[in-house]
């Protein structure tokens, strides 16, 4: 995930609507590209965005919302998801969730306050045999517990 | 009051009309025979039998989301949704059985366990569709229960019992005027969405987030349904089934309780709604499903602004006065009938039987303004008669008589659905005609292709889902070389059709045409210098409507409003012509036609040559016809037109008018020619639902009555003759066709018509294309095309079928000849006028709604190029100057517009942008060229002298004095 101090410029980010537009469903690969390009989608992509595809801002909210993985706002340096679905829940899922987060005293989707990690749900990683689970930016880890967890939160700064 | 109810179905079938090859399958133990393509739950409508629903209805394509409609379909597994599964031969359906009763049961509780149950305290009580269908299925208990210590999770409690907020509740959203968005009763069923995609074709809404915290959302994050791309067409407030999106007027007085189907009175498109009343209370306007022009459409200004009606502004009482210095005076309506039949009647013995006349209006009815052209030649025994349609479409009934035989667009508006290649010249009908937009714009998605021809960058060119193949940007003025050059090259590229030619045309008169286009000085080439319009785009366009298929065009007074508008319509005609475009669906020449019912005021004689039905009075045997039934000499002189009327008063040989809703100082070009000639005047009667700008310079005032107090007909711009419907008393006593024959009768007249029936049957009598029109044929028609008599006894929906009206199709050259109006050192810039949605005409109507929180004054747009080197910024105060006049107003930078090009509205009298528009006109008719004006663009402090002074003017002729009672 590379990451841009300054705010993206128009060029930077047309450059990287272009080339998707002759796609026959180009607005999900230019989202992704955005998304890796920034670590979110930003604001300013949004006008260009409509413009190239001919589209409402309505209609980009509605997608852009309906995929939880595509931020408006940058997030933490490291993503942390947790397991919340049933297999997980019935081994710890629930009390290993909620003891992250008072231990970091942030909310779901919540950001730590040196930025460091961000906390969000994740409704199964398929790791059900090996549960709780959680995701570490693109790494799925099993079989957590408390101390595990500790260990992955100061490994990535939290 | 009796409720008209036309006997046509008005039920919701669930899913769109089909066409196709029958299809017979049984629903519940009955054959039914639908076309291919059929949803069931159509089908089963069709047999009588309604399947539970929710998110299907039938202004939109199915969609298959509620899982309310499932059935069994014997041979097939499981319970497909019978909106979404097409009919099969042999089918054989259950709407109902065991298994799907308990599905829907189970459904319906699903819903219910995350809505309100306030139904009795809810706007849409008694008009509900989730309340139905709870009915419906039987649902009798919702069984889902909170878990312990918590309450059950949903959006419609904005706190729980512990008084903390829930997060999942949103407030309403009340920024739109007309309609409230309240997110807690909504079951996202995506009927708003769909709508506003499929219907409208704006795009403005979505369903913002997933699974349970899916909701409605206008616009992005931070919108509201006023600061999104919304246009208030209310489709997305049609298709809710629930109180989520409702019009602020039933939450406000309560559900109707009858309805009676009238016609808009806004623009020429003539949408058929259903008025819904409580006794003579409106409630709401809905658009009428079976209107055939509209199909259940509708815009913010038919749809909500109707609050004009009960302005405080309206004048109720008949008002004179002897000097427009004095006050106004309230009078009974004998008194001011009686001073103003006196002084008519001695102002014709003292300067002439010709020195009055009258002005005839497109807002008002046939019948009504049949009746004051009826009061010129037959009253003041004269022709002096003239319309707003001069100021207007005047080119239009000129060009097309000329090539084509008819006043008249060709086609109806379905014709649309069948189009290949559009033109749009000189009309923005996102803004002018928005309902038909939306029909065009529907298509477009389809496939089709668009050409427009404006010098401004309209919506049209480039929005959601939709973009022109070409956009000739073409220099104001320069339409005739540009349609020229595109005859060019269909000539010179021998693309023209001419099989179609050869057969349907005049071959001596193309030859003739022929030869003139194909002159190398009207080459794209030769004329882009004019133009600016690159040649390469012109050609590509020219192709492109000779060889895309159906070719029809579009055109509005961008066209007309010029001094070569003849000509531009000729031209048009000829291109039709050239490509074999006219006689048959999908193609055509359409007028896009201003006023509700411009087409009819043409049609019902109110010009100065022209006996109704477009004859000339010189002819014998048309002035014996209306001689005998009238029993009356008519002059066979024709009369004066409005420019003529004004130019005479000046000179002090015309004195005295009759203005019948109609406001020509602020519509008419060269505002100061207009005040002096009024101001020359001795009687003017205005006569109008409020003190117009022209009711400045009135010595009478005749209070008007609105659309929905009177009955009567209009004719849009397909020629479709719609019913007006009476849905309440007139608030000032007389419906107008009353107000004009008590004239009549006070000047002498023997009239007497007790119903606008009457008028019409005289109508029938005397004007061949109306020959079969009676109020029965409407009531059971619904609507009827003209020409409507033995020949075509259900009216005739396209012209020229079998060959053009006047016989063979008439190719007419067509020169251009540059207007006088030009730019220069002093006044660089290019000034054309144009229109916005929200507002209509000169605002009378819409500026007395919240219609004007779209647009609370006119602005002048200008290429920041032009602002730049002028020093004018976003949003400051300029002076727009003219050889005319001036004006000042408010600026916003564009790049719509191209450099050397302004644009601004007309539709507030503040600005009064006809202040700065010349007196040049029409070589043919004398319509004025509002389009093209020469001006200045200049920096400036506020309002102008000319404007402070007509303010004050205008504040001390509307001085009423209390009533002398």
């Amino acid at each position: 995930m590379t990451r841009h101090a300054a705010a993206p410029t128009v060029a930077e980010l047309s450059d990287l609507i272009a080339p998707h537009l002759h796609l026959e469903g180009p607005l999900l690969p230019i989202l992704h590209a955005l998304q890796d390009a920034f670590g979110h989608v930003p604001e300013a992509a949004m006008p260009l965005i409509t413009e190239a595809l001919n589209i409402t801002r309505a209609e980009l909210h509605g997608v852009m919302s309906f995929y939880h993985d595509f931020r408006d706002v940058p997030a933490g340096r490291h993503v942390v998801k947790i397991c919340r679905a049933e297999a997980c829940q019935a081994v710890g899922g629930t009390e290993l969730a909620e003891a992250t987060l008072a231990r970091l005293g942030v909310a779901w989707h919540g950001t730590t306050a040196n930025g460091a990690v961000t906390i969000e749900p994740v409704y199964c990683l398929g790791l059900c045999a090996c549960g709780p689970a959680a995701m570490v930016d693109d790494k799925v880890i099993g079989r957590l517990d408390s101390v595990r967890m500790d260990a992955l939160l100061a490994e990535a700064g939290a | 009051m009796k409720d008209f109810i036309l006997p046509s179905d008005d039920r919701d079938m669930g899913t769109p009309a089909q066409t196709g090859a029958p299809v017979t399958l049984t629903i519940d133990g009955f054959d039914v025979t639908v076309p291919e393509g059929t949803s069931v739950m159509r089908a089963a409508a069709e047999a009588g039998i309604q399947v539970p629903k929710l998110c299907a209805t039938d202004s939109l394509d199915a969609f298959g989301s509620c899982r309310l409609c499932v059935v069994e379909i014997e041979g097939r597994r499981g319970t497909p949704a019978s909106c979404t599964t097409p009919v099969a031969e042999g089918m054989v359906v259950r709407t109902q059985s065991g298994k799907v009763q308990k599905i829907r049961k189970g459904v319906m509780e699903l819903y219910i366990s995350d809505h309100p149950l306030d139904c009795l305290t809810c706007a849409a009580n008694g008009d509900c569709e989730l309340q139905d269908m709870a009915g419906a299925v039987g649902l009798r208990d919702v069984r889902y229960t909170a878990p312990e210590g918590a309450g059950l999770s949903n959006h419609f409690e904005a706190r729980n019992t512990s008084g903390e907020a829930n997060p999942n509740w949103t407030a309403k959203d009340e920024s739109n005027p007309y309609f409230t968005y309240d997110p807690a009763k909504c079951i996202v069923c995506s009927r708003c969405v769909r709508a506003c995609e499929e219907v409208q074709g704006t795009f403005a809404l979505t369903i913002e987030g997933r699974g349970f915290d899916s909701r409605v959302k206008a616009g992005g994050p931070a919108d509201s349904f006023l600061t999104s791309d919304c246009v208030s067409c209310g489709a997305c407030v049609a298709a809710c089934p629930t109180a989520t999106l409702q019009e602020n007027s039933v939450i406000e007085i309560g559900t109707p309780e009858r309805s009676v189907i009238t016609t808009c009175a806004y623009c020429g498109v003539g949408c058929s709604f259903k008025a819904e009343l409580n006794g003579d209370q409106l409630v709401r306007m809905v658009p009428y499903k079976n209107g055939k022009a509209n199909r259940g459409h509708s815009c913010v200004k038919g749809r909500f602004a109707y609050g004009y009606a009960a302005h405080q502004d309206r004048i109720l009482k008949p008002m004179i006065r002897e000097a427009i210095t004095d006050p106004w005076q309230e009078v009974s309506w004998d008194e001011a009938l009686g001073f103003a039949a006196d002084r008519m009647r001695a102002l014709q013995q003292k300067h002439g039987r010709r020195s009055i006349g009258v002005i005839t209006s497109s807002r008002c009815t046939n019948e009504e303004t049949f009746l004051v052209q009826k009061l010129a030649r037959g009253v003041f025994m004269n022709n002096n008669t003239d319309t707003c349609a001069r100021v207007c479409h005047s080119p239009t009934g000129y060009g097309l008589g000329q090539t084509f035989g008819t006043s008249a667009g060709t086609q109806n508006f379905d014709s649309v659905e069948q189009t290949d290649v559009v033109i749009v010249i000189g009309a923005n009908p996102t803004d002018g005609h928005p309902v038909f937009a939306s029909r065009l714009k529907k298509r477009l998605r389809q496939g089709a292709k668009l050409i427009v021809i404006d010098p401004r960058r309209i919506d049209l060119v480039k929005s959601a889902h939709i973009e022109a193949s070409h956009h000739l940007a073409l220099r104001p003025g320069t339409n005739v070389s540009v349609v020229t050059a595109l005859a060019h090259v269909i000539v010179t590229e021998g693309l023209m059709d001419e099989a179609y030619i050869r057969e349907r045309c005049d071959w001596d008169a193309f030859q003739d045409y022929a030869e003139f286009v194909r002159d190398p000085r009207h080459s794209p080439e030769a004329t882009e210098i004019l133009t600016g319009v690159p040649a390469a785009e012109l050609r590509a366009a020219a192709r492109l409507f000779a060889t895309g298929g159906n070719g029809a065009i579009y055109y509005g007074l961008g066209v007309t409003e010029h001094s070569q508008g003849s000509t531009t319509v000729i031209g048009i005609a000829n291109l039709a012509m050239l490509t074999g475009n006219v006689g048959r669906e999908g193609v055509g020449v359409n007028p896009l036609r201003g006023q509700n019912n411009v087409q009819g005021s043409c049609d019902m004689g109110s010009f100065p040559h022209e006996l109704p039905g477009y004859r000339h009075v010189k002819n014998a045997d048309v002035r014996g016809i209306f001689e005998q039934a009238w029993g009356v000499q008519i002059d066979p002189e024709p009369g004066l037109r409005i420019p003529n009327m004004l130019d005479a008063a000046v000179e002090g040989t015309f004195k005295g008018l009759y203005c019948q809703g109609e406001d020509i100082l602020q519509s008419d070009p060269d505002t100061k020619h207009v005040a002096a000639g009024l101001a020359a005047m001795e009687c003017v009667i205005v006569h109008d639902l409020f003190l117009n700008e022209t009711a400045n310079y009135a010595h009478v005032f005749l209070p008007g009555s609105t659309f929905l107090e009177k009955d009567g007909t209009f004719t849009n711009a397909e020629r479709r003759i719609n019913r007006v419907r009476k849905v309440m008393a007139p608030r000032n006593g007389y419906a107008d066709w009353e107000v004009t024959q008590l004239l009549a009768q006070a000047m002498g007249a023997d009239w007497a018509y007790t119903h606008p029936s009457q008028i019409m049957d005289e109508i029938a009598a005397t004007t061949p294309s109306f020959a079969g029109v009676t109020y029965d044929l409407l009531e059971e028609k619904g609507s009827v095309q003209w020409p409507c008599n033995e020949d075509h006894p259900d009216g005739t929906p396209l012209m020229h079928v079998d060959g053009f009206v006047r016989g063979k199709g008439r190719f007419i050259r067509t020169e251009y000849v540059a207007t006088e109006e030009k730019t220069g050192p002093r006044f660089p810039l290019l000034l054309t006028t144009g229109r916005i949605l929200s507002q209509y005409n000169v605002g009378a109507q819409t500026r007395r709604t919240e219609n004007v929180v779209w647009h609370e004054a006119d602005v002048l747009e200008i290429h920041p190029h032009d602002a730049e080197v002028r020093g004018i910024t976003e949003g400051s105060w300029v002076k727009l100057a003219s050889r005319s006049g001036e004006t000042a107003l408010r600026v916003e930078l564009t790049d719509r517009v191209s450099p050397g090009v302004v644009y601004t509205t007309f539709h507030h009298p503040d600005t009064q942008a006809n202040v700065i528009t010349t007196d040049y006109s029409d070589w043919a008719t004398n319509c004025p060229e509002y389009k093209v004006t020469a001006v200045q663009v200049s920096l400036s402090n506020g309002p102008t002298d000319w404007q402070e002074d007509y303010a004050a003017q205008a504040a001390q002729a509307r001085r009423i004095l209390p009533a002398a009672e």
